[in-house]
């Protein structure tokens, strides 16, 4: 009876910002928000405790080695932010200088970490879109691969069409190959009740042995013995809007458009009611007459597609080619961004602008401040472990528990 | 001699809310207390606040005469204060010894469990209260009513005194329900003295020394079971006067709607539950399903929903077979499902009342266009059934959750009847619902009837079929062992066909061939057996409800 009134106020602004911006106001936004900080704070911990000159200070004061500590800390967030957004004085030069190739460079971290961003919003969306219908999509690693061997081969093997066409057909080709790879095990579970974690894990393990198979045969580049795909055609590439050295392409409007589309679909259609019935309470999904077979696999394949989508991104708009291990694990830390988005299609670009960010400005942090390119890791897997356990934030800040039960993470528990 | 215990001026208040103004309430050794009130009237505030859960703005609380300050449930244990839940803290896998010492374990030997000791105390305490339970028993095999009384003996066995019972009823069958008066007559002959909180009234007059009524956080008044009744309490719980009576138009029952056939369904575990089970439904009649929990009712309504399929026989709705027919189908034909467990199959809670409104019809014109949701349409007609159907809700944008109980289970109704409806099939539609809400769903089910509507009433509380049913038929294992017009119906009649007690010669018909049983008459023996699977299938399914609680 305490919580009559405190979760009343609905949302005045029905789209979709305006949802988002409720569920910050209510506080569920709160707690990631305050995770980040807290794990980029820690993260700073580390780098200090892992400094050598910290403990050469140390021996002569302590509060000389606190000093070296923060200054060390200091020096790696600037280079973290000089390399995942740009370097405030090289843009200010350049844009004194108002030279061409120097405003390009200056500005290129900064639309590098948009293009780092770009596969963590399809992996993101990918995953959410699971978990809003109750599934835990761990594959989306696996259909990122297949996702992205299929639009490599669309890419490369047909010759001779316009881009016009060619570039959407090495889209759909992503999407269908990641559709697929979400098709079997959620067919699998409707079917046999076969659980998709379990699933999704071994089709990541049949995707990553499969592709490289691919790379070493019939995908492989004629001249070569590396496992390696030949380019792309010129007609499938991802069309940038820069000059080099900026790679930014349109994957990244793409991906926007993806996100809106996803939320249209979740919180705007009859389909987008049945999911996010069957993931919050597939009893009553029943009762009401909804099809959970359908929708299960149905929600699998559109998960599987978006993180095919993610796959065909990073070939047909960075790489114009497909390697192993082309994918530095975005289909895994995509589960991590879904829940710190909470499952939610802005949350979720907004996290992986934070992922792309953080992970384009490690590179930096590494070659200017010395610092391994582990500690994102590290903060990344605090900043996560923050989220899953609200209680520490809740705990650390003096928040008060939310009135109503914790909703987060929209997934069943193991029993599926 | 002073009171065992004296709450004086007991204030709470939450934002926005006065849980509890100023209340008083006094406790003498040896009585049963009954505390009354409506859901969300503060009954549960102030008695977590006298178990330590919660700490008063205001007030002071006094036991034996002493004042004391109850800061956790360790200061209210010490005090001689314990405490049944609603939904019982034991860990099934656990024996029962082994539930009772957690917490407080004797130990030998400095660590090693004296297990031997604290069975003995046990049985010392099941004996001497008439408590029967088997210490070595697992909590997970015991039926409901026996592990509410290992919740009881966990409290005699940290020497409390003063027993507080939260709903302790809401969980029991009527049978079980009596055994627990039994257990609280003989605890307080001990001496013990027990707070009895519940908004059952039938209950508080059967079994309370006083009864305190508390509405909104204060208390509205004292009385005694000699000086109420019925209508004289529930006005005062609720403010104002109720009609626990029903009105219904003569009985002119119309064409058959609903008409099943030898059906047969199993449970979940593949045993049968609805063993060659035929009757009618017609038009303008409430057909009363009576039966302990536990005697094939839900998989029965399951089967006629769509939501288990019939092993066997058939079932016909107008003119149309619906035996494999699925919910869909069924909904779209005109039937409108009122589920037992509303929280489980009835509503998505974390999904707006809007929404819940919708949830089986939002497919159809106009609150979808192609594939595209009319929210503003939904969300119109939401605000209309809010109004025409009296949901206490903030908004149609708040979640399911955040509404009580009576509002939750009306916002059900609204969905269902506000379909044009030809079959009802309501199962315990009332179930853990304050007066009002009772009153407001009874009123709703016996218009559907004397629109010419056909209504079909699961019930394991007899007084609800009783009141609302124009023939009432009696589920006992599968069977229906009788069907009785509500003129021929008496209370005792039911209430022994409900026990498997007294057959009829139709029943003993539909048993032949199935397995030869004793004498109708039959010895308490078969009785109590009976009465135990009944029970145990209970338990198993309550065992569910708290696995899926966890999930969530």
């Amino acid at each position: 009876m305490a919580n009559q009134d405190s979760q009343s106020t609905p949302p005045k602004d029905k789209s979709a910002f305006g949802i988002f911006m409720h569920e910050l106001a209510r506080g569920s936004l709160i707690v990631p928000i305050l995770a980040i900080i807290t794990g980029l704070l820690l993260g700073g911990l580390i780098v200090a405790v892992t400094t050598d000159q910290v403990y050469t200070a140390w021996s002569r004061s302590p509060l000389e080695a606190i000093g070296v500590g923060i200054n060390a800390a200091l020096r790696s967030y600037s280079a973290l932010f000089n390399g995942a957004i740009g370097n405030p004085e090289r843009i200010a030069d350049a844009l004194a200088s108002g030279e061409a190739a120097a405003l390009r460079r200056a500005f290129n971290p900064f639309f590098e970490s948009l293009i780092k961003s770009v596969p963590y919003i399809f992996a993101g969306l990918a995953v959410a879109l699971g978990f809003r219908a109750g599934l835990f999509n761990i594959g989306a690693e696996g259909q990122l691969f297949m996702g992205a061997v299929a639009s490599v081969y669309v890419g490369f093997a047909v010759k001779g069409l316009p881009a016009i066409i060619h570039l959407p057909l090495a889209l759909g080709a992503g999407a269908l190959g990641g559709a697929i790879w979400g098709f079997i095990p959620g067919w699998l579970k409707a079917k046999t009740g076969g659980h998709e974690v379990i699933n999704t894990i071994m089709m990541n393990y049949i995707a990553f042995r499969l592709s490289e198979y691919l790379l070493r045969g019939p995908l492989q580049r004629p001249d070569t013995t590396n496992p390696i795909s030949p380019f792309i055609e010129t007609t499938a590439q991802l069309p940038r809007f820069f000059e080099s050295p900026i790679r930014f392409h349109l994957g990244f409007f793409i991906a926007l458009a993806a996100a809106y589309g996803v939320y249209w679909l979740l919180f705007k259609t009859r389909l987008g009611f049945e999911l996010r019935t069957v993931g919050a309470n597939p009893n009553a999904a029943r009762y009401a007459g909804m099809n959970i077979l359908v929708i299960t696999v149905l929600a699998m394949s559109l998960s599987g597609a978006l993180a095919g989508m993610a796959g065909a991104n990073e070939v047909l708009g960075v790489n114009y080619t497909l390697a192993p291990a082309f994918s530095s694990g975005y289909g895994f830390d995509s589960i991590a961004l879904a829940l710190i988005g909470r499952s939610h299609p802005v949350g979720v670009v907004l996290a992986a602008l934070l992922f792309g960010t953080l992970r384009n400005g490690a590179l930096q942090m590494q070659i200017a401040a010395n610092v391994p390119v582990d500690i994102i890791s590290v903060m990344q897997a605090l900043i996560l472990a923050f989220i899953a356990a609200p209680a520490i934030i809740r705990t650390i800040y003096r928040l008060r528990a939310p009135q109503q039960q914790e909703d987060g993470l929209h997934v069943r528990g193991w029993g599926g | 001699m002073p009171p065992v215990l004296e709450l004086k001026t007991i204030t709470k208040r939450f934002p926005g809310v006065l849980a509890n103004d100023r209340i008083d309430l006094s406790l003498e050794r040896g009585e049963i207390h009954a505390l009354l009130g409506e859901n969300g009237a503060g009954k549960t505030t102030l008695m977590n606040i006298l178990y330590g859960l919660y700490q008063p703005d205001e007030g002071e609380i006094f036991i034996n005469g002493r004042q004391v300050q109850i800061h956790s449930p360790t200061d209210a244990i010490n005090a001689g204060i314990g405490m049944v839940h609603q939904h019982f803290m034991l860990i099934p896998v656990f024996t029962v010894t082994e539930n009772v010492m957690l917490g407080s374990e004797s130990l030998k030997m400095g660590g090693i469990l004296d297990r031997r000791a604290a069975t003995e105390r046990i049985r010392q305490i099941s004996s001497a209260y008439g408590l029967e339970v088997d210490p070595d028993d697992y909590v997970r095999d015991l039926p409901v009513g026996v592990q509410q009384r290992v919740e009881i003996i966990k409290l005699l066995y940290r020497e409390a005194d003063i027993l507080i019972l939260d709903e302790p009823t809401a969980v029991l069958t009527p049978q079980e329900a009596d055994e627990l008066f039994k257990i609280m007559h003989s605890l307080t002959e001990r001496g013990k003295s027990i707070i009895f909180i519940t908004h059952k009234l039938r209950e508080v007059l059967d079994i309370a020394d006083r009864i305190t009524v508390i509405r909104r956080g204060k208390v509205v008044g004292s009385t005694t079971p000699k000086q109420a009744n019925q209508s004289k309490l529930a006005a005062m719980m609720v403010g104002r006067e109720v009609d626990l009576s029903v009105h219904k138009r003569a009985f002119t029952p119309g064409a058959d709607v609903l008409t099943v056939q030898n059906l047969k369904v199993g449970d979940d575990r593949g045993q049968i539950a609805v063993d060659d089970v035929s009757f009618t439904v017609r038009a303008g009649e409430v057909l009363g399903i009576a039966g302990v929990q536990g005697n094939g009712q839900t998989e029965l309504v399951e089967a006629l929903t769509g939501l288990r399929p019939a092993l066997d026989g058939s079932v016909r709705l107008l003119n149309e077979d619906v035996t494999r027919a699925n919910p869909r189908r069924i909904t779209e034909l005109g039937t409108a499902h009122i589920p037992e467990d509303r929280q489980r199959d009835g509503l998505v809670l974390s999904f707006p009342v809007a929404d819940n409104l919708v949830l089986n019809t939002y497919y159809q014109r106009p609150f979808s266009k192609g594939a595209v949701l009319q929210q503003a349409t939904i969300a119109k007609v939401a605000e209309e059934r809010v109004n025409s159907f009296d949901i206490r809700t903030p908004s149609v944008d708040t979640s399911a959750a955040s509404l009580s109980g009576g509002n939750q289970q009306k916002v059900i109704v609204a969905r269902e009847l506000s379909r044009p409806v030809k079959l009802v099939v309501a199962s315990q539609p009332t179930r853990g619902l304050d007066v009002g809400s009772i009153e407001y769903i009874h009123g709703r089910l016996i218009e559907s009837r004397d629109n010419g509507g056909a209504v079909l009433l699961v019930s394991s509380e007899l007084d609800e079929i009783m009141q609302l049913s124009d023939r009432i038929a009696v589920i006992y294992r599968g069977k229906i062992v009788d069907v009785l017009s509500a003129q021929d119906a008496s209370k005792e009649k039911v209430g022994l066909l409900m026990a498997g007690v007294v057959r009829t010669a139709t029943a003993k018909k539909a048993s032949l061939g199935v397995k030869p049983k004793p004498k109708a008459k039959a010895s308490s023996k078969t009785k109590t057996s009976a009465r135990k699977a009944a029970q145990k299938k209970k338990t198993s399914r309550a065992a569910k409800t708290t696995r899926r609680r966890k999930d969530s």
